[in-house]
């Protein structure tokens, strides 16, 4: 167990874990920061992206001793009221079924507008290939970033 | 306008309440109306259907609330249900707020999510809600007002008094109406008066989802709340023998671990309490993190299981299935599936004399076709909250069936059922493995035993190797042709392990003078559930594949082949048991072909088309593949669907969108094998399902215009893309695809 400083969507928050916690696990089971979900535990699915520094990763495999003084983004931190271009974006194309992966698709969404604010349709297959939507809305999902895209 | 009853004899649909603090209550049953029914009929009902499980709330302050019973799991049913009341209420649908009703037998009844029922079930009791709900308001105004009923008018919430100028909202007449008898019989709006019903409306949890708001099972969270993890054999075909947890013990943050049996040996299991690893270990501790490092320091001896049988008291009364001792492999099951495929089956229905006609053919063509086990692969994995806490029971759960689990929750804690109260949050996918809900049973024991809340969550792991899976099928085809190319007979011999996925009485049932059906069932101690659209996810793609094949060998277009045949069932069926309407499902054909500019071929485009109808809607799918360094690649699918009045065009259209996506995905990699009872792939490393890139790039979706009541949504679409992407995978490369998945693992074709 050890002490670990943690700046989250902006508010600084002291844990004590074991350093091998996964943040994605310190996110729900210590700061009840549910947004950023578990799908698979080795990143192969998505559904727990964060930003760490601005950077899309996989929370599911980032221990919480690698964090530092990062700034780490959830869902719940990535607009003030759900009115990011891509929160906005996703419901105007209605895109969520299940909804369960959609807070991980729309942080790997976010990463990639910011590094790439006009995405080609290849660009944002390639940029989404690691997020699974088992209930297959990855044609509105598509939809949804050109959508933001173009409000930038 | 069509006239509803409310009652019949001292049957009624309705109740009235009043609200302790103003307003009023109407509860309904939202599993049956009169419309359309003859008093017998309406009385030989079950009783069951009559219970008020659902209720419509107007509050003093005009705000209309519908508590449901029925959990949610993606088919935006918590959007759609509002529209239906609204309608006939006359309010505006977004001041409609949907409540979950908790479990609550008493108040809400049977409660299912499953089958495409949602709004099929609930299309008149809704409407039959919402315009009683409005007579009553017009009743109470008109006394007060003291003029005629008649001349009270509604809208947008409002009541109105044209000739003396009055004008109130519902809120204020909404006490005094729960005074007014409940009406015995009310008018429901004719379909082209509808203002919101065929209207698309966005998805009422929008918001609270791309807010990444705590809203599903996983979320859940109590204070003081223990996590626990299960370890379940590592094989089909073994149970537990014994357990060292020592060094699991010994972990930080770990309470306890203990040995679960999650079925008395006197429960009759009902048909969802399917369950392969009703022994298993249990680790409880504080945290997730904590519990899953020691969850890997448990030493756990297991054993086979013996041969053995077990009783199930399901929907089709008492069955008995037995359950082979032994590991098995998937290179064992194929090669016993081809044995007994080669002998004869169980004739399920026979028409006219086909080995006759056989004998006679000209040309017989003769298919075989097979699938694999497939897994849910819910996004969410399985997880359950309970909290036993002497007799009383908590327990929170996105489950789709709530009613079906409490026997086995009250049997295996020994508390009444009553003591039972059951939370129903939103549920991360389903596709038919969250109605096996043993996991919800497992956790009410683990809380019972540590005598704490605890929520049980499974690993994917966990969630992909203890799966309900989808069985393997198995399905021969024979078609008999005569000299002019003319289909005279057709034979169809399918079976599975550990059942059978034949509809005898579908398509092309009915539609041949000489048809034979057959099956045949393989015992296995793997176990099976539902899946999106069971059975028909296998038997449609088989079934289109070889059509597709066989029109080929007539000379004939696939599409007019189909419709020739679907003239013949139409105009001259045979046989009487025939399951589908054959205009209806000649309709789709007819509007893919339209809306596809079926014939127009473009250089280097493959178009395969596939239809099906099941759970009460016709699907069919015309899908373009281009071909692209080897690799399929889905350019667009045009779909035309019958499912009656569309609710929610625009919600209707994503799960078609989904669906067709879902189906694409399990064609070309959808898989899971067995070797020596062990589930060869436990994660999305190995267990591949479709992603963004390898999703049609577009999608078209239409609708046929009608004014039949509403059916499914979720599941019909689904199980025709498989046989749309074999028949234009088959245009493409020139070779036809038999055996799914039809990619696996290969990146390209050839
Ligand atoms: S949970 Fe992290 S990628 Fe799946
Ligand atoms: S919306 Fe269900 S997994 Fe994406």
């Amino acid at each position: 167990m050890a002490n670990f400083n943690l700046n989250i969507n902006g508010k600084e928050y002291t844990v004590e874990v074991d350093p091998s916690t996964p943040i994605l696990w310190v996110l729900r089971d210590h700061l009840q920061l549910f947004g950023t979900k578990y799908g698979c535990g080795i990143a192969q699915c998505g559904s727990c992206t964060i930003h760490l520094g601005g950077i899309a990763m996989r929370s599911c495999i980032l221990p919480v001793s690698q964090v530092g003084s990062q700034p780490v983004t959830t869902i719940e931190g990535l607009s003030e009221n759900g009115d990011h271009p891509l929160q906005e974006a996703w419901l105007a194309h209605d895109v969520p079924q299940c909804g369960y992966c959609q807070s991980g698709q729309i942080m790997n969404a976010a990463a990639l507008l910011s590094a790439n604010p006009k995405p080609s349709d290849e660009e944002i297959e390639s940029a989404m290939h690691g997020n699974i939507c088992r209930c297959g809305t990855y044609t509105r999902i598509k939809a949804a970033i050109k959508t933001a895209s173009a409000s930038k | 306008m069509s006239i509803i009853k409310t009652a019949v004899g001292r049957r009624s649909f309705l109740k009235s309440t009043t609200l302790t603090g103003g307003g009023m209550m109407l509860g309904f049953s939202w599993l049956a109306s009169c419309q359309s029914k003859s008093e017998e009929e309406i009385m030989a009902m079950p009783k069951e259907w009559f219970e008020i499980n659902s209720y419509l709330k107007i509050g003093d302050n005009g705000v209309v609330t519908i508590y449901t019973p029925n959990p949610e799991f993606g088919q935006n049913v918590r959007t759609s249900m509002p529209m239906l009341i609204a309608e006939e209420l006359d309010v505006d649908w977004k001041r409609v707020i949907v409540e979950q009703a908790p479990y609550h037998p008493e108040n809400f009844g049977f409660q299912f999510t499953g089958g495409s029922r949602g709004i099929m079930s609930r299309w008149e009791p809704l409407r039959m809600a919402g315009a009683s709900a409005r007579h009553m308001l017009r009743e109470a105004a008109a006394q007060l007002w003291q003029v005629p009923v008649d001349e009270i008018t509604t809208d947008g919430g409002l009541l109105h008094h044209v000739a003396t100028g009055k004008t109130a909202g519902y809120g204020e007449f909404a006490s005094a109406a729960a005074n007014i008898p409940v009406p015995e019989e009310v008018k429901l709006k004719d379909v082209k008066d509808f203002k919101i019903i065929g209207k698309s409306q966005k998805n009422v949890d929008g918001k609270a989802i791309v807010k990444g708001d705590p809203l599903f099972g996983f979320d859940y969270h109590k204070e003081g709340m223990l996590i626990a993890m299960i370890e379940h054999p590592p094989a089909f075909g073994m149970t537990l023998k014994s357990i060292d947890d020592s060094a699991a013990k010994a972990m930080p943050g770990i309470r306890d671990v203990i040995a679960i049996k999650s079925y008395q040996d006197d429960f009759e299991k009902g048909g969802f309490d399917a369950n392969a690893f009703p022994e298993i270990v249990a680790i409880v501790g504080n945290s997730t993190w904590e519990v899953m490092q020691a969850k890997k320091q448990l030493r756990i001896e297991w054993k086979e299981i013996e041969s053995h049988t077990e009783t199930i008291n399901g929907f089709r009364g008492k069955e008995t299935k037995n359950i082979p001792a032994g590991l098995e492999s998937s290179a064992d099951h194929r090669a016993q599936m081809q044995e007994v495929a080669g002998r004869h089956g169980k004739i399920v229905r026979k028409d006219g004399d086909p080995e006759t006609a056989f004998r006679h053919a000209a040309k017989i063509i003769e298919r075989s076709y097979s699938a694999p086990f497939l897994a849910h692969n819910s996004m969410e994995p399985l997880n359950a909250f309970a909290h036993v806490d002497g007799d009383k029971v908590h327990i929170a759960a996105a489950i789709q069936i709530p009613s079906l689990i409490i026997p086995a929750i009250a049997s295996g804690l020994g508390i009444p059922p009553e003591n039972i109260e059951m939370e129903i949050p939103r549920m991360g996918g389903g596709f038919g493995r969250k109605a096996y809900a043993h996991y919800v049973v497992e956790a009410a024991l683990i809380s019972q035993r540590v005598n704490a809340p605890v929520k049980l969550v499974y690993t994917r792991e966990d969630d992909m190797t203890n799966g309900i899976y989808r069985p393997t099928y198995h399905a021969t085809y024979r078609a008999a042709l005569d000299e002019n190319n003319n289909m005279i007979a057709f034979h169809v011999k399918a079976g599975g392990i550990p059942e059978s996925p034949l509809f005898a009485n579908r398509f092309p049932a009915g539609a041949i003078q000489n048809y034979l059906a057959e099956e045949w069932s393989i015992d296995s101690n793997i176990s099976i559930g539902a899946f999106r659209a069971p059975r028909s996810n296998f038997m449609a793609g088989a079934e289109q594949s070889f059509l597709d094949e066989v029109a080929e060998a007539a000379g004939k277009d696939p599409i007019q082949f189909r419709l020739d045949m679907l003239k013949q069932a139409q105009e001259n069926p045979v046989g009487e048991r025939n399951d589908y309407d054959a205009e209806r499902y000649a309709g789709v054909l007819e509007l893919v072909r339209e809306k596809s500019a079926w014939g127009q071929n473009q250089a280097n485009v493959h178009r395969g088309v596939s239809a099906y109808f099941c759970h009460n809607t016709y699907a069919a799918h015309v899908l373009d593949l281009i071909m692209e360094a080897g690799k399929p690649v889905v350019q667009n699918v045009c779909c035309a669907i019958d499912c009656g009045i569309v609710v929610n065009p625009d919600a209707a259209i994503n799960m078609t969108e989904g669906a067709i996506t879902d189906g694409i995905g399990n064609a070309f990699y959808g898989e899971l094998t067995f070797k020596d009872g062990v589930p060869e792939k436990k994660n999305f490393d190995k267990y591949r399902i479709i992603r963004m890139a390898e999703a049609p790039k577009n999608i078209d979706v239409h609708f046929v215009q009608n004014e039949i009541n509403p059916t499914g949504m979720g599941e019909p679409p689904f199980p025709p893309i498989f046989g749309a992407i074999a028949n234009a995978m088959y245009k493409a490369t020139g070779e036809r695809q038999y055996h799914q998945p039809f990619l696996g693992s290969k990146e390209v074709l050839g």
